[in-house]
């Protein structure tokens, strides 16, 4: 890892993208505790193994941009700034959830922090983050919308339409393709012809499209400055194919036995989360201390957020209906 | 007062709202140079420029979806799906994202989107493009359905639609663009979850909508002749649904057909009679009566396909028999 010098990043933002990374991986410990423990219900899908790609690419946006993504959704939130109280409180199904206890896990939304969505709809997203895309060249406004899907949405439809609709538009999307190598149980080499090189699909829609090491947050950070500058700049869209691995199984119910032990233990070894860690040591960049406290901190924060998302009230039963429709329409 | 085709009517009421707020823009295939496959958006594109009247690629899904997007950021679009059959090519953005985005982000983002499509069966273009699936986006809680069956009522409903935060399917029948009516002056409009008594009749109550409508007014001019005086409730949305209207002629007459042009079973009709039945018990005579589509893909020969659809004949006979007269 060398793009520290280009991009310029200060040791407490170094620190600062670790945090977040190590967030994620403990915010979706305590999921897998708490599902376990009964107070969260449905699907699970956790973002463990693929924390460089959400931090490191959000990192690059400004405020006003637009966050889409697919329903492995936990890892982008917490990137994107929403609590991981009003996540937390989601996943328990609680009225002060980021979606109002509505969503669940695979819907977060919070429009505070512009993050547009986690969509469950396998390439769904991709027309929206299109629109979104449009809306912002439409008023000539200075804001691009970050889309993400697994490698599993560019088998669908939706994913066709959109890239060719945004290129033949020149829209501000940057489309990121997590290309954690399968869909629930289906190697992508069993389903996707370009597979091996998935960046190079962008190519056939006029599209650039690059590659990029998941698991390296500097990385993605690096790829992404540049495509942020670019796409910002009118130049249409892009797209980012980042490897990477989900550590765990495609939801919590998935022991993930159909993976070879070998491929397994090969990406434990790229692990983004300690080989971040191990970076920053070896650089100087961060103390052993400075890594322990952001430990400690983390430690608290997860705590503080199953506090409040367990003592937080259930939606009431007479607003079922609410949120159906605009209030005052039927 | 002017007469005006219904044509007319969704082309003023699109040019209205491109006139008066920048943020409303269309999105369609071929709607730009072209003028729309019925020639609604016809010089629209010259006027207002093809930022605002966007042609878009062969793309039912992601036009949908991007207007979705663009209407959660906070513009106004109106996309044109060319027609119905179409739309399941969108149902996805339609159903899992237009419908659904307010609920599931708890009241944080609104998709104000309008779709324009173009539903039912009799001009002879096969199973494909003749089918009528407005009943089936009415089962879609967050949906509104608007089915408008003459010039002043699509005028005045998209009016409306205009107004909504959330998502309208509005629905235009093939066979109606050249028919013509009588619409107010000045700006009227015609709020949602409206019915609307179309003839007046003491015997017996149709409940109908969209190119329906016509057919059984041709119907109960047939049966007045006869003696028996049919009152037309035209529902004109599906999705807010007035009952209070039809339930409130139905006591009158103590008895309801309902007549829709979509295959009978799982039709909308069957929800129509279902509440029918609960909300006026009471007041029937009789069971509630049905004429829908026959259970068949739209015919292409125009003696098949006209049998394959209610006509005046049919709803008379239903009637008679309903009447036992
Ligand atoms: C349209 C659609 N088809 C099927 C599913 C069921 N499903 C949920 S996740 C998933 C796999 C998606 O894989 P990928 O896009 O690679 O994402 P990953 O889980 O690897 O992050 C499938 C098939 C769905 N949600 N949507
Ligand atoms: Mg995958």
């Amino acid at each position: 890892m060398t793009a520290i010098d280009r991009q310029r990043l200060s040791k407490n933002q170094l620190l600062g993208l670790y945090r977040q990374m190590h967030l994620i991986r403990e915010f979706e410990r305590e999921c897998e505790r708490q599902y376990t423990r009964g107070h969260i219900k449905g699907f699970l899908h956790v973002y463990s193994g693929e924390e460089a790609i959400a931090v490191g690419a959000i990192s690059t946006l400004e405020p006003q941009d637009y966050v889409v993504t697919h329903y492995r959704d936990h890892g982008h939130a917490l990137a994107r700034g929403v609590s991981s109280k009003d996540i937390m409180a989601e996943l328990f199904g609680k009225a002060t959830g980021c979606s109002k206890g509505r969503g669940g896990s695979m819907h977060l939304f919070d429009a505070s922090k512009n993050f547009m969505g986690g969509y469950a709809i396998v390439g769904g997203q991709l027309p929206v983050a299109t629109g979104l895309a449009l809306a912002s060249q439409y008023r000539g406004e200075n804001r691009i919308a970050l889309c993400f899907m697994g490698d599993g949405a560019l088998n669908e439809g939706e994913f066709h339409e959109a890239m060719n609709l945004a290129a033949i538009w020149k829209l501000p999307v940057i489309f990121f393709c997590e290309n954690n190598l399968y869909g629930m149980g289906a190697p992508a080499s069993t389903t996707l012809i370009m597979h091996q090189e998935i960046y190079r699909m962008a190519a056939a829609y006029g599209i650039p499209g690059a590659e990029v090491d998941g698991n390296d947050v500097l990385a993605v950070r690096e790829l992404m400055l540049e495509v942020v500058q670019r796409v910002r700049g009118g130049q249409g869209p892009y797209f980012i194919e980042a490897k990477t691995y989900r550590l765990r199984g495609h939801s919590i119910a998935d022991p993930a036995n159909y993976r070879p032990p070998e491929e397994v233990s090969y990406w434990q070894s790229r692990d983004p989360v300690p080989r971040f860690k191990e970076w920053l040591l070896a650089e100087g960049q961060a103390s052993q201390a400075e890594i322990d406290q952001v430990g400690a901190s983390v430690e608290q924060e997860i705590v503080a957020a199953a506090q409040f998302a367990e003592s937080s009230p259930f939606p009431q039963p007479q607003d079922l209906h609410k949120w159906v429709y605009e209030e005052g329409q039927a | 007062m002017a007469i005006i085709s219904y044509r007319e009517a969704v082309s003023q009421a699109l040019r209205e709202a491109l006139e008066e707020d920048h943020r409303f823009f269309l999105m369609g295939e071929d709607i730009g140079p072209y003028g729309g496959s019925f020639a609604v958006t016809r010089g629209f594109w010259e006027e207002f420029g093809p930022e605002r009247v966007k042609d878009s690629p062969l793309s039912e899904s992601a036009i949908v979806g991007a207007g979705v997007g663009a209407a959660m950021a906070g513009l106004r679009p109106m996309v044109e799906i060319m027609t119905i059959n179409f739309s399941l090519l969108a149902i996805d953005q339609i159903v899992n994202h237009a419908a659904k985005i307010r609920y599931m982000s708890g009241g944080q983002f609104s998709v104000p989107l309008c779709i324009r499509t173009v539903t039912g069966a009799g001009a002879s273009v096969g199973a494909t493009h003749s089918q009528s699936f407005e009943g089936w986006y009415a089962s879609v809680p967050g949906l509104h359905v608007v089915v408008p069956s003459t010039p002043k009522d699509a005028l005045g409903l998209f009016r409306s639609c205009r107004e909504l935060m959330d998502p309208v399917i509005f629905v235009e029948h093939i066979l109606l663009y050249g028919a013509r009516g009588e619409v107010p002056d000045g700006p009227f409009k015609i709020p949602l979850g409206q019915a609307e008594v179309k003839r007046l009749g003491r015997d017996v109550t149709i409940v109908t909508f969209s190119r329906m409508v016509h057919v059984c007014l041709a119907a109960a001019e047939q049966l007045a002749v006869e003696g028996i005086q049919v009152e037309v409730v035209d529902l004109r949305t599906l999705r807010p649904l007035d009952m209070e209207t039809v339930v409130h002629s139905v006591r009158k007459t103590r008895h309801a057909l309902v007549v829709e042009e979509a295959p009978k079973q799982g039709g909308f009709g069957a929800e129509i009679a279902s509440q029918v039945q609960h909300l006026a018990f009471d007041y029937l005579d009789g069971p509630v009566e049905r004429v829908a589509g026959e259970e068949v893909p739209i015919p292409y020969s125009m003696p098949l396909e006209r049998l394959a659809i209610p006509d005046p004949e049919r709803v008379a006979r239903a009637i008679r028999a309903q009447l036992g007269r």
